[in-house]
C-alpha cells in the first residue's frame, strides 16, 4: 500500500483543465486557492471567476474525478473571498492563452473598480492598435477586442 | 425572517429580477454584440442572486434552497425595488435601467464589502468588480445615444425620463436596514445617494440629458408591493418550476 502524499493530490487537482478554455488548468488561472490533506481526507478550495460562472460545477466535478484517480477520497468547498483577480493568471497560464488567441489580461488595479483601457496586444500581428469592440464576449471573463492594423478580431482576457 | 435574512433577499431579488429582464434581450438585442453584453451582464446578476438567495434560505433555516426563493415565492413576498421589474421597452429604456440601477448597485455593493457580515462582504467584493463593468456599459451607451443623432437623444431621454420615477424608491431606507446598518452590516441607501447624484448628472450632462422633474414615485417594492408587470414577470420566469415541481437539471 502506497500513502497519498499532499504532492500527489496536488499535482492531480492541479492538472484539471479549465472547461471553457481547455487550455489552461484551474491552478494556472488562479482558481484552484487551496489544497491539503488531514488523515487521508483531501479538502480542495476552488473560487469562482465570476459570481455567475456557470462552470463552476463543472470544474468541482473535475476534481472530484481529479481525486478519484489518485484514489483520494475528499470533498470541494468553494470560496468567495478573496475575491478572484485576474492577476492571479500565472505566467504560464498567460504564455498560453497568447499561444490560443487570447490577449492576457493586464494588471487588475488596486480598487478593482476603476476602468482602465491600457494598450493591448494583438495575439495575431502583435500590434498594440487595438480597440475594444464591446466588455463582454463570448464568456463572462472575456471582452471582445479587433486589431487596427491587421484587422483581426479576438477574444481579451479582461483585467478584474 | 430575521432581519438579516430579509436584507440578503432584498439584494437577491434586484439581482434576480433584474436577471430576467435582461434575459429577454437574448436573441432580440440591437446587435450581436449587445445581445452578448446584456445577457453577460444578466448573468453576473444571477451568479450574485444565487449566492444572496441561499444565504437568506440558511439563514431563516426553515430548508428553503435558492430554488425554492426564486420559484415559489408570490409576488407580495419579492422584496426587489420597483424599477428592476420595468419593461424593456426600446434600448433606450433598458439603458436608462441599467445606468440607474447599476450605479446605484455598484455604490452599495462598494461599502458592503466593509460589513461585518463575512458573507455579505464576500459577495460585494467579487461583485463590485462585476457591476463596474456594467456601469461603465450603461454609461458609454447614455453618452452615446444622448449625445448622437437627434432620434437616438430624443429616445434615450424618453428613457431615462420614464424610469426617473423609480429613482427615489432605491435610496429609501427603514427601520430594518437603518439598524443593520448602524451594526456595520447593511449599507443605508440613503447614505450612497449624494454620491449617486453626482456620478448620474455628470453622465446625463456628457450626454446632453436633462435631469427629469418626475410628478410621482414608486414605492413599496421593499414590503412586496410591486407594478403591474411584476405578475407576467414572475409568471414567466417561474412556470417552468411550479409545471414540473422538484425538477432540475
Amino acid at each position: 500500500m502506497v500513502t497519498l502524499t499532499l504532492e500527489d493530490v496536488r499535482a492531480a487537482v492541479a492538472a484539471v483543465l479549465d472547461p471553457e478554455l481547455p487550455l489552461v488548468t484551474i491552478d494556472e488561472l488562479g482558481i484552484l486557492r487551496d489544497v491539503s490533506l488531514v488523515d487521508g481526507h483531501a479538502v480542495v478550495t476552488i473560487t469562482p471567476t465570476y459570481s455567475g460562472c456557470p462552470a463552476m460545477e463543472a470544474i468541482a466535478d473535475d476534481v472530484r474525478a481529479a481525486l478519484a484517480s489518485v484514489d483520494a477520497e475528499g470533498e470541494v468547498r468553494t470560496a468567495l473571498a478573496p475575491a478572484w483577480t485576474t492577476d492571479w493568471i500565472s505566467p504560464s497560464g498567460r504564455v498560453k492563452l497568447a499561444e490560443a488567441g487570447i490577449a492576457p489580461p493586464g494588471p487588475a488595479g488596486s480598487s478593482g473598480t476603476v476602468m482602465l483601457d491600457l494598450a493591448v496586444r494583438c495575439p495575431r500581428c502583435g500590434s498594440t492598435a487595438t480597440r475594444v469592440v464591446s466588455r463582454f464576449g463570448s464568456t463572462a471573463c472575456k471582452a471582445l477586442r479587433v486589431c487596427s492594423d491587421c484587422a483581426e478580431p479576438f477574444d481579451e482576457f479582461k483585467p478584474l | 425572517m430575521i432581519p438579516l435574512a430579509t436584507y440578503a433577499l432584498r439584494l437577491g431579488d434586484d439581482a434576480l429580477v433584474l436577471t430576467q429582464r435582461l434575459s429577454e434581450w437574448s436573441s432580440r438585442a440591437p446587435e450581436l454584440e449587445e445581445d452578448v453584453a446584456l445577457t453577460n451582464i444578466g448573468l453576473d446578476l444571477l451568479g450574485q442572486a444565487r449566492v444572496l438567495l441561499s444565504y437568506a434560505g440558511e439563514l431563516e433555516g426553515e430548508g428553503r434552497t435558492e430554488d425554492d426563493l426564486a420559484y415559489l415565492r408570490d409576488e407580495r413576498e419579492f422584496t426587489n425595488v420597483q424599477l428592476v421589474e420595468q419593461p424593456n421597452g426600446d434600448f433606450g429604456v433598458t439603458i436608462a435601467r441599467q445606468l440607474l440601477f447599476s450605479v446605484y448597485q455598484l455604490l452599495v455593493y462598494g461599502d458592503l464589502r466593509a460589513s461585518s457580515d463575512p458573507t455579505l462582504a464576500a459577495v460585494a467584493g467579487k461583485a463590485v468588480k462585476e457591476v463596474a463593468y456594467h456601469v461603465d456599459h450603461a454609461e458609454q451607451w447614455t453618452r452615446r445615444l444622448g449625445d448622437g443623432t437627434e432620434e437616438s437623444h430624443d429616445r434615450m431621454q424618453a428613457g431615462i425620463d420614464a424610469m426617473w420615477p423609480f429613482v427615489a424608491e432605491l435610496f429609501e431606507s427603514d427601520d430594518l436596514v437603518a439598524e443593520l446598518a448602524a451594526a456595520g452590516v447593511a449599507v443605508d441607501p440613503a447614505s450612497v445617494q449624494a454620491e449617486w447624484d453626482r456620478r448620474v448628472d455628470a453622465v446625463l450632462a456628457d450626454a446632453t440629458l436633462t435631469r427629469p422633474t418626475p410628478t410621482w414615485r414608486a414605492r413599496g417594492g421593499r414590503s412586496g408591493v410591486h407594478s403591474e408587470h411584476m405578475g407576467f414577470l414572475l409568471a414567466e420566469m417561474q412556470h417552468l418550476h411550479r409545471s414540473h415541481p422538484g425538477a432540475t437539471w
